[in-house]
């Protein structure tokens, strides 16, 4: 659906989307690297469990978490791709272990 | 066309009105300001909350338990007028209590509220870490037990408002924003109401406009004597379900966001940020559930509560402008039922100070001593 500038002249880096390796930019988000590579569905509501992709693109509207190296519900679009970064979509929301006493 | 009511304020006291009276078939017009406006309504943390309420005033006690119990009935009648789900919970609620210091401030406040007879202290009651645990198992090893109550609650703050709105509208309810009022003139026992947008003609006039109505009490003898409270709320991630009941300060909402609040600062009118109280509140928030200790907090924000000298609610009529009324307080949410079912019919009726002698600014009429 999307497609880059043609004029970009930035090295590449590559990171996984839910353990599939991924071209991206120097510089992009995770978002526009994902939208780049065709994703559309980068989570689902925890409330009605319907998929979910970014809307605002600007760190508003909390519709393009992800989770990043095992940490949930980061804002795609804020966060910025860095080499080897795992990203999976984020499905519902982050349980705490009360018995833990943290998150499990 | 002249309206029976006008009501100057479209907050959540204001919609709650206009709501009730609708219900008794009277033609109101709701006067409101535009996103400008202090909208206490907009900023609070949804608590239905019974036990602390009323320690020095047993009506306010009694008050508020009967709106809590009337609180289910408001919730099925909105929700069948409008649609919209209020996500109205009432499992009871507990007040953590964190050293043995604020166990027995809280315990003597429930000896306090019992001692004052009527409804005593609505069935709050002390309990052990043991027992807090039982109910919240997320509890932090510095809690040394909480007050418990069995009426306490919360809902959706937002979706009420919302529905009041909606449901009002598809009653007929005249609801004009835009049109801050500047004064309100008597006139033959009955009122001209100028806005902003021009004059608007009723029978009754209830001020209902929270921190506003001070600059309008007096146009029709009335003495309204509160100011602004400023309260600090945070909100985390949306997480699984973990927090089943309120607690007090701390609440997860249907949707799995956690809520914290409950600051208190006297700044005026300013509804800036304060750091150092949102630190403190984060803080305690950890230090009661140290499993959120890694969460993140995505929204923060201050609001104004609209507080009397004693914080009791102030509902009155004008002696010398019968019709003008007052109703104000800071718990718009945990007094809505109360406010739309049993309120809003008296405002049509004669005798409304005796029934609501207890609450009127009289009792703030305390001469000086010289």
């Amino acid at each position: 659906m999307f497609k880059r500038l043609p004029n970009l002249k930035r090295e590449t880096v590559t990171l996984s989307f839910e353990g599939e390796a991924i071209e991206a930019l120097v510089g992009d988000s995770i978002a526009a690297a994902l939208l780049a590579a065709g994703v559309e569905s980068f989570r689902n509501s925890p409330v009605s469990g319907a998929s979910r992709a970014p809307h605002c693109l600007m760190g508003a509207c909390f519709e393009c978490l992800v989770e990043v190296d095992g940490i949930a519900n980061r804002q795609a679009c804020l966060t910025t791709v860095e080499p080897g970064m795992a990203v999976r979509r984020q499905v519902g929301a982050p349980v705490l272990d009360i018995s833990a006493g943290g998150r499990s | 066309m002249r309206a029976d009511v006008a009501i100057v304020g479209g907050g959540l006291v204001g919609s709650a009105l206009a709501y009730g009276l609708s219900r008794e078939g009277a033609r109101v017009v709701v006067l409101d300001e535009g996103d400008d406006a202090y909208r206490a309504s907009r900023g609070n943390f949804g608590l239905v909350w019974v036990q602390s309420k009323g320690d020095g005033m047993a009506e306010y006690a009694a008050w508020s338990r009967n709106s809590a119990g009337l609180w289910p009935g408001l919730e099925a009648a909105l929700t069948e007028e409008t649609g919209i789900d209020l996500g109205l919970r009432q499992p009871g609620g507990i007040e953590p209590c964190i050293g043995e210091a604020e166990y027995r401030d809280y315990a003597a406040q429930i000896a306090r509220m019992e001692a004052q007879g009527g409804v005593g202290a609505n069935d709050a009651r002390m309990i052990d870490a043991d027992e807090a645990r039982r109910l919240v198992p997320a509890l932090g090893p510095e809690v040394v037990g909480a007050r418990y109550s069995p009426h306490d609650g919360h809902v959706n703050p937002l979706h009420l408002l919302r529905a009041l709105h909606t449901a009002n509208a598809a009653r007929g309810v005249d609801y004009r924003p835009h049109h801050r009022v500047i004064s309100i003139e008597p006139d033959n026992g009955s009122f001209v109401v100028q806005t902003e947008r021009g004059p608007v003609s009723a029978g009754r006039v209830v001020l209902a406009a929270g921190l506003g109505n001070g600059a309008l009490d007096k146009d029709v003898a009335l003495t309204v004597p509160t100011a602004p409270e400023r309260g600090h709320i945070l909100v985390t991630e949306r997480l699984a379900p973990f927090l089943d009941i309120p607690v007090g300060r701390v609440r997860q909402t249907e949707e799995g966001s956690v809520m914290f609040g409950a600051s208190a600062e006297d700044v005026g009118f300013d509804t800036g940020l304060n750091p150092a109280i949102f630190a403190d509140i984060a803080d305690r928030a950890r230090r009661v559930f140290p499993v959120l200790a890694n969460t993140r907090i995505v929204r923060l924000w201050s609001a104004l509560r609209i507080m009397s000298p004693d914080g009791f609610p102030i509902y009155e009529e004008s002696v010398e402008h019968p019709g003008a009324f007052v109703v104000t307080c800071h718990s718009g949410v945990t007094l809505a039922a109360a406010h739309a079912i049993d309120l809003a019919p008296q405002l049509l009726q004669p005798g409304f100070n005796q029934s609501f002698q207890a609450f009127s600014a009289r009792r703030f009429d305390v001469q000086a001593a010289a």
